[in-house]
This record gives C-alpha cells, sequence and structure tokens, in this order.
C-alpha cells in the first residue's frame, strides 16, 4: 500500500462510482453521522459543564448516587460503575464479533452479536432501575410524587432548590444516551436476525456488523464521557 | 494514471478487510488488552471517587484533571481500537478528528468560561 500516489487523473477522480479513503460509501457515511452525532452529545455535555460551572451549588454524585439492588448498604457509584462495567463488555463482544466477520466465521459471529444484544439489554434494564432509584429521591418512596426527582422538582439540591438543572440534565442527558442504546439494540437484534439467515455470509462479508459495530462502540465512547462528567468530576 | 489505492468500486472494498486466522489471534490479543486496560481504568477512577473527598479543595482539582485524563485515554483506544479507526486511511482519519476535536474544544473553551463568569455574577 503506498501511501502517497501523485498521479491521479483529475478528470476522472471526482467522476462517481468510487470509493475515497479507503472506506465503503457506508462506513464513511456511518461516520459522518457518528461525528454529528458526537456534537450533539458534545452540546448537551458542554452545557452540562455551563451549568456546572455557574451554580452556586451542585449535588455530589457520591451522595446521589449510592443504591444498589437488594442491599441497603452505602455504595457511592458502584451501581453506576457496573453499568459502565456492561456496557464495556458488550462493546468488547461487538468487536469480537467484526472479527468473527473477518474470517467469515457464521456461527462466531452469531454468538458474539448475540452476547452484545444481551449486555445492551441488561444496560437498559440497569437503567431503568437507576431512573426508578433517582426519581423516588432521597426518601426512596417512588409512588409520593411531591418529593419526587422529576424535571419540576429538585430534592438533592438541597442548598438551593429552586435550581432545577441537575435533575433536567440527569434526565436529558441520560435519557438520550439510553435512547441511542436502545436504538443500537435494536438494530443489532436486526443484524443478528440476517446473520442468522446467512444473508452476509452469501454477500461475502460482514460490512453490516462493522458498521452497526460502530454505532455501538459510539454509544459506550458516550457513556465513558457521561460517567466522568455528570457522575465523577 | 490509474493507480490510486484509494479510490475503490463501490463495495468492493469490503471484502478485502478479511483476514486470516492467525492475524485474527493478534487482533483478538489487542482486544483483551484494551478491555483490561479499560476496566482498569474504570475501577481506578470510581476508587478515586470514593477515597478521595471531594470537599477538600487542597487536592480535588489535581482529583478531576485525573478523571478527564483518564477518561481521553479511554476514549482513545475505544475509538483508535474498537472502533478501528487507528487502522483506518489516515486522511479519513484526519477528516474525523480534527474538525470535531476544533470545534469541540472552541465550545468548551467558550462556554465553560462563560459559566464561571456568569457564576460569579450570581453569587
Amino acid at each position: 500500500m503506498s501511501e502517497h500516489v501523485e498521479n491521479v487523473n483529475p478528470a476522472t477522480a471526482w467522476g462517481g462510482g468510487v470509493s475515497p479513503f479507503k472506506v465503503t460509501y457506508g462506513k464513511m457515511m456511518m461516520w459522518f453521522f457518528l461525528v454529528s452525532d458526537a456534537l450533539t452529545f458534545g452540546a448537551f455535555l458542554v452545557a452540562l459543564g455551563f451549568a456546572k460551572a455557574s451554580a452556586n451549588s451542585w449535588p455530589v454524585a457520591e451522595e446521589v448516587f449510592f443504591h444498589f439492588p437488594m442491599t441497603h448498604a452505602n455504595l457511592p457509584l458502584i451501581y453506576v460503575a457496573l453499568m459502565t462495567f456492561i456496557l464495556i463488555v458488550s462493546s468488547v463482544t461487538m468487536v469480537l464479533a467484526v472479527e468473527a466477520g473477518h474470517r467469515m466465521d457464521q456461527k462466531e459471529v452469531q454468538k458474539w452479536l448475540g452476547w452484545t444484544v444481551i449486555g445492551g439489554a441488561i444496560f437498559l434494564i440497569s437503567q431503568g432501575w437507576e431512573w426508578a432509584t433517582f426519581i423516588a429521591g432521597p426518601d426512596g418512596i417512588i409512588s409520593t410524587w411531591a418529593d419526587n426527582a422529576t424535571l419540576t422538582n429538585n430534592p438533592y439540591n438541597i442548598a438551593n432548590p429552586d435550581d432545577l438543572r441537575y435533575t433536567n440534565f440527569f434526565f436529558f442527558v441520560t435519557g438520550f444516551h439510553g435512547f441511542h442504546v436502545f436504538t443500537g439494540v435494536v438494530i443489532n437484534l436486526l443484524v443478528f436476525l440476517q446473520v442468522r439467515k446467512g444473508v452476509y455470509q452469501a454477500r461475502g462479508h460482514y460490512e453490516m456488523v462493522e458498521k452497526v459495530g460502530l454505532y455501538w462502540h459510539f454509544v459506550d465512547l458516550v457513556w465513558v464521557f457521561v460517567f466522568t462528567f455528570f457522575y465523577l468530576v | 494514471m490509474e493507480n490510486r489505492d484509494d479510490l475503490i468500486v463501490n463495495d468492493s472494498y469490503a471484502p478485502l478487510v478479511n483476514h486470516s486466522e492467525e492475524e485474527g489471534k493478534a487482533i483478538r490479543k489487542k482486544v483483551w488488552f484494551v478491555t483490561i486496560l479499560l476496566s482498569v481504568i474504570t475501577t481506578v477512577e470510581v476508587a478515586m471517587g470514593i477515597i478521595l473527598s471531594n470537599k477538600d479543595a487542597s487536592y480535588w482539582p489535581f482529583v478531576k484533571w485525573s478523571f478527564i485524563i483518564l477518561t481521553i485515554v479511554k476514549a482513545f483506544y475505544i475509538v483508535m481500537e474498537f472502533m478501528h479507526l487507528g487502522h483506518e486511511n489516515k486522511t479519513l482519519r484526519k477528516l474525523i478528528i480534527i474538525p470535531y476535536g476544533f470545534f469541540i474544544i472552541y465550545m468548551i473553551f467558550l462556554i465553560v468560561m462563560e459559566g464561571f463568569k456568569v457564576g460569579a455574577g450570581y453569587n
């Protein structure tokens, strides 16, 4: 592979019918979509940065997210870390599915993609629990709506309860990310069914797995940033 | 005139990324390395968050910046290895990273600075 080739005929180079940058059209468009989506998430997180920088009090994540299912122990951020770990692992199984696709190993692609779907589903269920716990507020009872954490009520910011930005950013940032996870799981499931039917085996390449893989890794990537900027910093 | 190798007719490129069993083994080894790295960094981050008090102003800025640097390290490995961008065409890599990096750094600088000023005005 030569790094730089001088002899290009300018009359035909832009004539269509070919893909630049040694990638197929589909993969390049997936990258362009991810860049635009990354700008949307970037805008969300930068807005969160503005809110944190300008607020005179902001709840401490360790004092909000310390619950864990089936125990009353004080475990700050352990559940969120577990969710992060689940998403990283499902990203790993996705890389393994892509790698198996490059070896045209249908059975193995099926196995790893199946685990990826399961990992994504577990993450979504975890996030459902996380939301329910967050909404229930400090008293831990979700049926008493008046003191719950909602878009119009912030029970976590004791010093300044009129500042609703903490709950709003929680719902919008993790909600927008969660919606991405949901669509990712649906798309992964559809591609999994295609793999099972042998569609890509017949096509001679598993590029579709690679493309949905890019989207799935992006979802993981965004969570890494949400974890840092919403929960840690 | 025709020997330019980065222009490929439609998706005839797609099967060319296929690799052998041995190459697959090397790739999987790298994948497990990245997995362990990401897990270790996440564990370190959580441990720092629990052990180090964020009420202690003397070292909290240092902890904050450590979180941000560790996150960028994680992001680098996810994008370059998992998303395979580190092994794509050099121009494509620049095309994706430079405009995004420029806009996001500019936006962070502008808006977070503004946030501190607005906050100072309120308080």
